[in-house]
């Protein structure tokens, strides 16, 4: 295990250090610093000081070495319309959209398990063929437009829930603080999770049904109903569990990408995440945050996915995480 | 009663392009103790027949006509929970390739247990202890690690070994092994044979061996079905067909072997392939293949003719014993 963590740790290093290029080579790139700067009534020669000042004119080598080392320190500059550390606006955004994330993968998961299995063991039925039906619905229908949708149902004509905002939060021991925590905060993350959610979904339901269509062919199976076990045993034990280990390594990167995904959900429901927070950058040309912003998920992106490979090497006995002996 | 009774068994699978028949006038009776070997080529409903008896043919097939019954009872018409009591329990099926049967999520010991708790009330002490018992039955050596090991990291002929202990766990009446061997290394072939033969010997089990090796199956079994088209075409007492074929095709099966064969000679093999079953062919199914065939072949099925100890599914037989191929 300890040496599995390591050699994670090391990839991870790898692929931090490309994500760090690919960001720093983005702020070079997007526009003149400068101009956020100084404005445009500063003559030119000033300009050119400032430059020099600011190590702008070094070349790119330099100023990315200069620009790790300060990472490294955890200072990804300031951001320029909050004046603040760039990584501390974007971590004080960060437990907003992991609620919605994490709303959004209960819902998932406690629907698309179900659905899915049912929809494989009784293809022919017609709620099986309604669940498939919609999903394919599901699958083409863009977020903004469920958002919308539901906002104008569910907040508009129904009022059940708020369409805007993330409500009242609670704080888990003083160190984090959650909508999950309070009533009001719940009710503002049912319609986002639901959005958010309606991505994902469909393409889970229907990969569960695929993997689990395929397990219940194979020998094995057929071995155990040879063997005269109970069908709950078969389809629950011996094919549920085989089914899930491809579900796993897919719903690890689906649930990294969902942090990406959150930008829209949190525009439209205007929830103040990251998510929304980066879109506002970019609309600032505020490059320190969207370096960021782009470093912080994909750190989230790493760590989601060596939390999965763990939970794969647990559920999946042929692969061994403490290496060869 | 026979134990086991087929009688015109018809499995038919529902394709698109209409319905294939994959076995067709199959009859053949079971007795304790029976050693029984099922030969022929690949897709000739070998395995379909095995599958059959335990009504597991997976879908779209589905048997058509006439009846498997065990004990006297039309596993058809059986309920899910009567067939779950037989499968299992009273007959016991040991499949093909031991790297896929068993699940690798689960290990040997629960994949054991299971399948006792399955069948009757054990507490799960009891129920090792039994599963112990079957894998030194079967020659594993430490068993009592064996059962939290998972799948993979045991060889294949291991494997296998597992497979035959699962199948003796509630010490059924039959014992169908479909292929046993093919997916193992000869040195290990044997052993699995011998141990098979052994098992069935001493625990008074019928045996059905499914399997295209001919030399198999005369060291295991005393009766044999050939199988061509999901036809049987040929029925008897093991040495009696290996030593004297009656049927063109079973001829052609036993020259084909190498052991017949001259050194530095080619092989003799069965000319053309299989058709498949979607070709209708009218008269006798083998004819496009069989050097002996005439015209009463390409117009009618044959009948059975008895010869000796055998039943012959050919137009020609006595003809051929007239008059022999100059070839010959």
């Amino acid at each position: 295990m300890l040496a599995f963590l390591i050699k994670r740790l090391a990839q991870a290093i790898a692929v931090m250090f490309v994500i760090s290029i690919i960001s720093f080579s983005i702020q070079d790139n997007l526009g003149d610093p400068l101009r956020e700067l100084v404005g445009q009534s500063v003559s030119e020669a000033e300009r050119q000081a400032l430059r020099d000042e600011l190590g702008l004119n070094d070349p790119f080598i330099t100023q990315y070495l200069r620009f790790a080392g300060k990472a490294l320190q955890g200072d990804l500059g300031t951001s320029y319309f909050f004046k603040k550390p760039a990584l501390e606006v974007i971590l004080s955004k960060l437990s907003a959209t992991l609620d919605l994330v994490f709303g959004a993968t209960l819902i998932i998961i406690s629907f698309s398990v179900p659905f899915g299995v049912y929809c494989a063991l009784k293809p022919q039925n017609w709620f099986a063929k309604t669940i498939m039906g919609l999903s394919t619905i599901g699958i083409s229908v863009p977020v903004f437009l469920t958002a919308i949708g539901l906002i104008y149902i569910f907040a508009i004509e129904l009022g059940w829930a708020p369409a805007f905002g993330r409500g009242e939060t609670g704080s888990f021991l003083g160190l984090w603080d959650s909508a999950f925590l309070t009533k009001d905060g719940l009710a503002h993350l049912v319609l986002p999770s639901i959005t958010l959610a309606s991505i994902m979904l469909p393409l889970f339901i229907r990969l569960i049904r695929s993997e689990m269509q395929e397990v219940l062919q194979s020998e094995y199976v057929r071995f155990a109903w040879a063997k005269g076990l109970f069908p709950n045993r078969i389809h629950y034990v011996h094919a549920l569990k085989n089914t899930m280990l491809p579900v796993i390594t897919v719903g690890g990167v689906q649930i990294g990408t969902m942090v990406a995904y959150t930008i829209l959900t949190e525009t439209v429901f205007q929830w103040p995440g990251m998510g929304f927070l980066f879109l506002e950058a970019v609309n600032r040309v505020d490059t320190p945050l969207i370096v960021a912003y782009l470093i912080v998920v994909g750190a989230i992106f790493i760590f989601v996915n060596t939390v999965v490979d763990i939970i794969y090497g647990l559920v999946n006995p042929t692969v061994k995480l403490i290496g060869n002996k | 009663m026979a134990l086991l009774q087929v009688n015109d068994l018809e499995v038919s699978f529902d394709m698109r392009s209409g319905s294939v028949k994959a076995l067709q006038d199959i009859n053949f009776s079971i007795e304790r103790g029976d050693r029984v070997g099922i030969v022929g080529e690949s897709g000739a409903g070998k395995s379909v027949l095995g599958f059959s008896i335990l009504n597991l043919i997976s879908r779209p097939g589905s048997i058509t006509g006439g009846n498997v019954l065990f004990e006297d009872r039309d596993l058809a018409n059986l309920s899910a929970k009567e067939l779950r009591d037989i499968r299992g329990n009273r007959i016991s099926m040991i499949f093909q390739d031991p790297m896929m049967t068993l699940n690798p999520v689960l290990t040997i010991g629960t994949q054991m247990i299971e399948c006792l708790q399955a069948h009757r009330k054990i507490n799960k002490n009891d129920a090792k202890k039994i599963a112990i018992q079957k894998l030194q039955q079967v020659y594993i050596p430490s068993p009592e690690t064996r059962l939290d090991q998972y799948p993979h990291e045991l060889s294949g002929g291991m494997r296998q070994r597992i497979v035959i202990a699962i199948g003796l766990l509630m010490d059924p009446e039959i014992i169908i092994a479909d292929e046993p061997t093919t997916a193992l290394d000869v040195t290990i072939q044997a052993e699995i044979m011998e141990l098979i033969l052994e098992l069935c010997e001493r625990n008074h089990v019928a045996l059905i061996m499914i399997t295209h090796d001919l030399g198999v199956i005369s060291q295991v079994t005393n009766r044999l079905f050939v199988m061509y088209s999901g036809r049987i075409i040929e029925q008897g007492p093991t040495k009696e067909i290996i030593n004297d074929a009656q049927h063109p095709y079973t001829q052609g099966l036993i020259n084909a072997l190498p052991q017949m064969t001259i050194r530095g000679e080619r092989l003799q093999q069965i000319p053309g392939s299989m058709p498949s079953l979607n070709t209708r062919i009218t008269g006798c199914v083998f004819h496009p293949r069989c050097e002996h065939a005439e015209n009463t072949c390409t117009r009618t099925h044959p009948k059975y003719t008895t010869s000796g100890g055998c039943k012959v599914a050919c137009h020609m037989v006595e003809k051929m014993k007239s008059q022999p191929l100059l070839s010959e």
